[in-house]
């Protein structure tokens, strides 16, 4: 980390002024330069609208066309749904905005809450998180580590069917199944079809149920002390609506004079973008403004959580990897963890 | 026969039995009648409760009796979560059958058997679900199910229409005989009449409420919502007038007669014919 000669920068003149307040801007430039990656993955029975809000976030047809399967097709598929196992798809789209690129991955898992027996539901899914660690854990460890590509899972939207009265027994389980291993986002599906006072219940219920069982959801770090007060009021009402209520669309509809993203109905409309609507938007900020802090959380705390239980656990321990965990130990003394 | 009906509902919590029974005999017959019990956890296996009550209009008196089933499909295990219901369909039948062989028989032989079961598909958009089937395929054997997609105001108009038409094509494909079935239409009229329902109308899309609230200067049973108000009784917004005609005003007796000539005598022939040709 050299210290640039001060030609460019305003007040050269500055008396003390050395001009390593610049890094940012070298960070800045250097991480548009080489992109962002993030991993989501959603997790939901079907029906849930699970993909249609994934399109309407990042304004992407991640899902185009969907062939919904179904009766219209042959008989033998539709046997084939009662057996079905839960899937794991994974797809990547680059997505650019003013010169800034994303390389976007989000993982579905198809099949999940299907099945009349879902005891095995989440095995998959938990195996897809543990290989990405894996196989993490097993680049960083290599020889050569200059293309690391970071395919872990860095948040979970998980999805609650807004049908029920709140988290239902295989909710419970799944979320207690992974919460130690990604950080997981509760998000009510479909949520047109909640009255306000509804929503508020159903809302204050999951985060009751999640708190009985101990579930850990991943929890917005509250703004620096030193930050704005727009920026600290608008963290305040982010935490405050979590579980987030939304609704998805595709479609434009026109509505007072304007085009709108919404859901046609006999009865008016709902605006996907309206925060009296549904708060499709806060979700929306939520994931762009702590897409950095998912990604740190993920790796400071789900991913070292996973290192250190594999490598206790032994496997293939060599004396390269002897000296990482002497290095670790300091790392962690740093850290602060116990 | 007997002024008295019964009437099931089942599918997974939360879909609006209650409410939508409450809403179709405008009146607190249903377990839950006001809003949910936040007490109240999910049962761990299908319980089956049954509350019996006594509603008039118009001078006419009716017995009804109407069956909810807590926990049906709510496990992460739901094999065979329909055998409970099964069993106590059954069991009015036996009850029916032993006082029908009895000597001494009743002038009015008390009817407990279930009438009708109003079964609630979640509004997913995509397709009935592996349980879905499985309860229907095993229950409409044995009782006269209609299916009814719950609460739809999650779905647009079209959305809807799509939906009932892969909903009916599955149950098509997967020999499942909701009511009115084909077998037992009993003339022509019958059969046009029935057609049209069974090939447009059902499964129907309704949505209930025990709220009401002001619109066009009139009171009306609805949901409120920032975007508009619902309104339960409007055909255009949803089609629990449907229902309702279907069940109550038009097709109640037919209901109770093809409970009576068909499905009991279905489960008495059963009976007999197990215990070589002799009442049990």
């Amino acid at each position: 980390m050299s210290q640039q000669q001060p030609a460019q920068f305003t007040n050269p003149e500055t008396p003390g002024y050395v001009g390593f307040a610049n890094l940012p801007n070298q960070v800045h430039r250097k991480s548009v330069k080489k992109g962002f990656e993030f991993t989501l993955m959603v997790v939901g029975e079907s029906g849930l609208g699970k993909s249609t809000l994934i399109n309407s976030l990042f304004l992407t047809d991640l899902y185009p066309e969907r062939i919904i399967p179904g009766a219209a097709d042959q008989v033998y598929c539709l046997l084939e749904k009662i057996e079905r196992t839960v899937q794991i798809e994974a797809s990547t789209v680059e997505i650019e905005e003013r010169g800034v690129k994303l390389r976007l991955t989000v993982v579905d898992t198809p099949g999940y809450g299907d099945a009349i027996n879902c005891r095995d539901c989440f095995k998959t899914i938990i195996s897809y998180i543990d290989e990405q660690f894996e196989r993490y854990l097993h680049d960083e460890s290599g020889l050569n580590r200059r293309h690391i590509i970071d395919n872990r899972v860095h948040c979970c939207f998980y999805f609650i069917s807004p049908f029920g009265h709140g988290l239902k027994p295989l909710d419970v389980e799944f979320m207690k199944a992974i919460h130690n291993k990604v950080n997981i986002v509760p998000v009510i599906a479909k949520a047109d079809t909640l009255s306000l006072k509804e929503r508020e219940r159903l809302k204050k219920r999951i985060l009751d149920e999640i708190e009985e069982h101990g579930i850990k959801i991943y929890h917005l770090p509250d703004a620096e002390s030193d930050e704005d007060e727009d920026f600290k009021e608008q963290t305040r009402l982010l935490k405050a609506s979590i579980p987030f209520c939304v609704v998805g669309s595709n479609q434009l509809i026109e509505a007072k004079g304007k085009k709108v993203r919404g859901r046609l109905y006999p009865w008016g409309v709902v605006e996907v973008e309206n925060p009296e609507h549904n708060d499709f938007l806060k979700l929306r900020t939520m994931l762009i403004t702590h897409m950095q802090d998912l990604q740190e959380v993920t790796q400071d705390l789900h991913y070292e959580n996973f290192r250190s239980e594999r490598l206790k656990r032994g496997g293939r321990l060599s004396s390269y990897d002897k000296v990482l965990c002497k290095s670790e130990e300091t790392v962690v003394a740093l850290k602060g963890y116990s | 026969m007997s002024q008295a009906s019964s009437l099931q509902s089942s599918g997974q919590s939360g879909l609006g039995k209650s409410t939508l029974v409450n809403t179709l005999f405008k009146s607190q017959v249903s377990r839950k009648s006001s809003g949910w019990n936040r007490e109240e956890k999910i049962p761990k296996t299908v319980e089956i409760k049954a509350i019996g009550h006594v509603i008039e209009e118009g001078g006419v008196k009716m017995k009804l009796t109407v069956i909810d089933t807590p926990g049906f499909g709510d496990q992460i295990n739901n094999e065979n979560c329909w055998e409970p219901i099964e069993k106590y369909i059954n069991e009015q039948y036996e009850k029916f059958l032993k006082e029908e062989v009895n000597i001494a028989r009743k002038k009015r032989i008390p009817d407990t058997r279930v009438h009708c079961c109003l079964y609630f598909i979640s509004p997913t958009g995509h397709s009935l679900r592996p349980l879905d089937l499985e309860f229907m395929k095993h229950l409409s054997k044995v009782v006269n199910i209609i299916p009814v997609i719950a609460k739809a105001d999650t779905m647009t108009l079209e959305e809807k229409t799509e939906f009932k038409q892969r909903v009916r094509k599955e149950l098509e494909v997967n020999g499942i005989e909701f009511y009115p079935q084909k077998e037992f239409d009993e003339d022509l009229e019958d059969k046009t009449e029935n057609d049209k329902i069974r090939q447009e109308s059902m499964p129907f899309a309704v949505v209930g409420s025990d709220k009401e609230y002001q619109v066009n200067g009139k009171r009306v049973l609805g949901r409120k919502t920032p975007w508009g108000i619902i309104e339960v009784e409007n055909l255009t917004h949803c089609e629990f007038a449907l229902l309702r005609d279907f069940v109550i005003r038009t097709h109640l007796q037919d209901l109770k007669e093809v409970t009576h000539n068909i499905h009991y005598e279905t489960y008495r022939a059963k009976r007999l014919n197990d215990n070589g040709g002799l009442p049990p």
